[in-house]
């Protein structure tokens, strides 16, 4: 089947089983292998991307699902040589150690920063939202700790929207 | 490194300097952040075959064949079995008893031990071919249970799986006392006994990337790169399987997503499996395994029970300690003697004692192997002994800290094997920093935000963890590490792999700041037994220390040699500018190659288990606020304070976030992490019911670190990787004690374990 879709701001096209799993195709077909994958059923999102502006688990996503969709990957978060202000943060404030979670974690980090999901609160408030938030992310290294400062960081990087 | 280093007009990473003590950005964080780390599975190998272990389903039999389906197509397969070994059928580790593939004709000694391989162009075919492939097992009886495994085969009631009577190893630790007689006579006169057993349950490592592991001959030298700890631990266990010599195998390591442990001895099997399907498919193969897989089939933290008493004399000091700890090993003995080892020589806890026992063995079952995880044995025997200690506090109406603080060890007194304790001893530091913070307890009771009742408590804990390898275990391994002036540039060679913990940056800082330049100049050479020496095993909280102290010696070295060199020829410029002109000059690199060397005053006795059992020791207190909700059980940890000395922080946010790491692995196992097993098998293979703490599970994390310098480390730094894994798990039951008004005793404190403690509780 030919699925046509936009990943990180690129048309692109693949002709693939409807089936194949949105992860494998960002990492075989499109050589994009940033998206890692950590469990293959959902619980650790290592391997979520961006679909259409909602932040998914791509090996629970079938490519079919995926036709003329825009998808963000941890490749598509940087712009013009520039490191998003998720990533930035993180490796300011130590929240990546082995990295595999990643991926993911910025991913859906940005979605948060971006969205200005934790603006306008106190800071306990942000981390508790944070926490809930990112808690399709599961991280062994780090207890999260550093990785929820960056998050919050990162917001007040960007500021309100 | 030059997998981290940026491609041209790729987003660029803060400029870098290093001094030690500073905590600069990690080297590979821009490569992390940007998903360009290529990890095993991303490395662009689409020729390469799948390969897939076909497990076996009985726990305990004879092997007798392996049949493969007829009416499967086989044309383009490549199977392995035991058959094809052509070397010896073994993982090479401490004893030669685990083989790579379960025998034709010999035992099959647990579930899901590897039996034959197979490889195929896709994954997909892989699998199918798997599941054509059919082990014939004669089935033998099996034992899961410590105790009929340690008295069944006398009674001939259980299998004898190793030796005569399943002990893979014992010890015996006496201090102060030459018979049992008189040990029992110090009990029979002390004023009060506290007595306790302690049940801890098996932990899986979870790093979030799944083994892996790929292979290639060529020229009939085998390439092996992937997913690991130590790469000179599988070019070990290669040399004999292969029938090679040292020259004939390579392995390198892949950026590695996560280890603890798990990536220490079990990346042996797997590329032992890699290199023998590539030899016989003729081409590269790969395997990744699936999570459930992983969770099945790989090592885990050994299930441990410690019988624990103290005698207490009229000035409440303690007399005497006495401890027995029973471990399982699983089915063979991969690393359970140096796990128990740690087990024992941690066990009497940072105390004073001038009498003292510790008993342990550890025994085969037919579970899965156990083997190394974070903390290597001192996470058991901690929960028992600060549990003890606690319910000590509570028999002497003393304060628990403050009994901690009057018992514990300080300069000058001695541990259960008898070393006396000279330097670094961070006892007063970090208990006086938790107590700075601690602040009043959570009020007992109240309602959470679901509008349950909750009842609160607050719990601590005091410990310490040795750091680097056990008694005289660097010496005999003697590990090496080179720093190289190499094109006007700076190298550091050596086996220590980073597998999250910040390796790379960390002997970055220490080459950059012993040569007086900027990090920048300074390369970390990927792990790979073509290039780096045998440093020694990335374990034991023992990088850092012991490698980071070697890269430090070289780097001196080679500074004050390159210095001389100039000055000789009257040479000026910075030492980048001499490294440029020795280069030109000499066309050749000056390397240094240093060796470790024990700190003066080790003395270790294998035979009795007295000295020094390590060369220093890390300290650390911790406090624990808790919540349990009284209609669905939930332990909930409302915060975690960890006040650890590591002697010096290299790179304080690096040392932060292994600690922080550390401790909610510990708070996930006092809790809510748990490997179930039924008839050896384990039950809950996926992350769905193997569950680890996510973001909304963690408390907020306090962490402080105390700095009691190691004379002998790198800028004072000792060991830091595991201590924090040790203690949390105690401090939650404390607090859950503190709570409920009952004692908790085993792990983990589960919903279940608090529900069917109800009775006990409201009793309370």
């Amino acid at each position: 089947m030919k699925i046509a879709l936009e990943v990180n701001g690129a048309q692109r096209t693949v002709e693939v089983s409807p089936w194949k799993r949105l992860l494998d195709v960002l990492r075989d077909e499109l050589r994009l292998t940033g998206t890692k994958e950590g469990c293959g059923e959902g619980e650790c999102g290592a391997c979520t991307v961006e679909l259409d502006g909602e932040a998914v688990n791509s090996c629970l996503v079938a490519i079919g699902q995926c036709d003329a969709r825009r998808v963000v990957t941890v490749e598509g978060l940087a712009r013009d040589g520039v490191l998003h202000a998720v990533q930035r943060a993180l490796i300011a404030c130590g929240g990546a150690q082995c990295g595999i979670c990643t991926p993911g974690i910025a991913v859906c980090a940005a979605h948060v920063v971006d969205r200005h999901l934790v603006d306008g609160v106190d800071d306990a408030t942000a981390r508790a939202r944070v926490r809930e938030l990112l808690a399709g992310n599961i991280c062994r290294c780090t207890g999260y700790q550093l990785i929820v400062d960056a998050v919050i960081a990162a917001a007040r990087d960007v500021g309100p929207a | 490194m030059e997998r981290f280093r940026p491609p041209v007009g790729a987003p660029a990473g803060p400029v870098v300097v290093a001094p030690v003590g500073t905590s600069v950005p990690r080297v590979d964080g821009v490569a992390k952040v940007t998903g360009r780390a290529l990890y095993l599975d991303d490395l662009d190998a689409a020729e390469a075959w799948h390969g897939v272990t076909v497990r076996s389903q009985v726990a305990h039999g004879v092997l007798e064949a392996v049949d493969l389906d007829p009416a499967f197509d086989w044309s383009n397969v490549t199977v392995v079995t035991s058959a094809d070994i052509w070397g010896k059928n073994a993982i090479a580790l401490l004893e030669d008893d685990q083989p790579a593939l379960a025998p034709i004709g010999g035992r099959v000694m647990h579930k899901d031990e590897a039996i034959a391989l197979v490889a195929a162009p896709t994954r997909a075919q892989a699998f199918a071919a798997a599941r054509a492939v059919r082990p014939r097992i004669a089935p033998l009886p099996a034992v899961f249970d410590v105790d009929r495994a340690l008295a069944g085969p006398a009674l001939g009631e259980a299998p004898v799986l190793y030796g005569s009577d399943n002990v893979f190893k014992q010890f015996l630790i006496r201090k102060g006392h030459a018979s049992d007689a008189e040990l029992e006579a110090v009990f029979a006169g002390a004023a009060h006994v506290v007595e306790g057993t302690y049940v801890t349950s098996p932990q899986e490592q979870m790093y979030i990337e799944p083994q892996a592991m790929m292979a290639h001959w060529r020229d009939g030298k085998c390439y092996i790169v992937g997913s690991m700890q130590c790469p000179y631990y599988v070019h070990k266990a290669m040399k004999p399987l292969l029938a090679c010599d040292a020259d004939g195998v390579v392995i390198t390591q892949a950026v590695t997503g996560g280890g603890f442990g798990g990536k220490e001895e079990y990346p042996s099997m797997i590329a032992a499996h890699a290199a023998l399907l590539a030899h016989k498919a003729g081409r590269r193969v790969k395997i990744v395994y699936d999570r459930d897989e992983d969770i099945a089939a790989t090592t885990k933290r050994h299930p441990c029970r410690t019988r624990h008493r103290l005698a207490i004399d009229a000035r409440g000091e303690l007399a005497a300690i006495d401890i027995d700890v029973v471990m399982d090993g699983g089915a063979y003995l991969t690393l359970s003697p140096v796990v128990l080892s740690r087990g024992v020589l941690h066990a009497a806890g940072p105390y004073r004692c001038a009498v003292t026992r510790v008993r342990g063995r550890v025994v085969a079952t037919n579970h899965p192997p156990h083997g190394a995880f974070r903390g290597f044995g001192a996470p058991q025997t901690t929960f028992a002994y600060e549990r003890q200690i606690q319910k000590l506090a509570r028999h002497l109406g003393e304060d628990p800290m403050a009994l901690r603080s009057r018992l514990a060890l300080r300069i000058g007194d001695t541990t259960s094997t008898g070393q006396l304790l000279e330097f670094s001893v961070g006892t007063d530091e970090v208990i006086d920093a938790v107590n700075g913070v601690a602040g009043t307890p959570p009020a007992r009771d109240g309602k959470n935000a679901h509008g349950s009742p909750v009842r609160r408590g607050r719990g601590v804990c005091f410990y310490f963890h040795g750091a680097g390898f056990t008694g005289s275990g660097e010496q005999r391994l003697a590990g090496r590490a080179v720093v190289a002036a190499v094109d006007g540039r700076f190298e550091v060679r050596s086996s220590s792999t980073d597998i999250g913990q910040g390796a790379i940056t960390m002997f970055t800082q220490i080459a950059a700041a012993a040569l007086g330049i900027e990090a920048t100049d300074v390369t970390v050479v990927d792990p790979s037994t073509a290039q780096v020496p045998d440093s020694g095993p990335t374990v034991a909280s023992r990088t850092c220390m012991v490698v980071g102290q070697l890269v430090e010696r070289a780097a001196t070295t080679v500074r004050a040699k390159l210095e001389a060199w100039a000055a000789e020829r009257g040479v000026r410029g910075t030492l980048h500018e001499l490294a440029r002109a020795h280069a030109d000059t000499t066309r050749t690199e000056l390397a240094e190659i240093i060796s470790y060397e024990p700190p003066p005053g080790i003395r270790w006795d294998d035979a009795t288990y007295t000295g020094s059992a390590y060369p220093v020791y890390g300290w650390a207190a911790c406090l624990v606020d808790v919540e349990v909700d009284l209609d669905s059980y939930e332990v909930r940890i409302l915060r975690c304070v960890q006040a650890i000395d590591v002697g010096k922080a290299i790179n304080p946010t690096i040392v932060k976030g292994q600690i922080e790491g550390g401790t909610l692995q510990a708070l996930g196992w006092a809790v809510l992490e748990n490997i179930v097993y039924k008839d050896g098998k384990v039950a809950n293979a996926s992350m769905t019911n193997c569950i680890v703490p996510t973001f909304a599970d963690a408390p907020d994390l306090e962490t402080i670190l105390v700095e009691v310098p190691y004379p002998f480390g790198p800028s004072g730094a000792k060991g830091v990787g595991e201590i924090p894994m040790d203690g949390p798990a105690a401090a939650v039951a404390n607090a859950v004690e503190d709570a409920l008004g009952c004692a908790f005793d085993s792990l983990p404190i589960s919903p279940e374990v608090v529900g069917a403690a109800r009775a006990r509780w409201e009793r309370a």
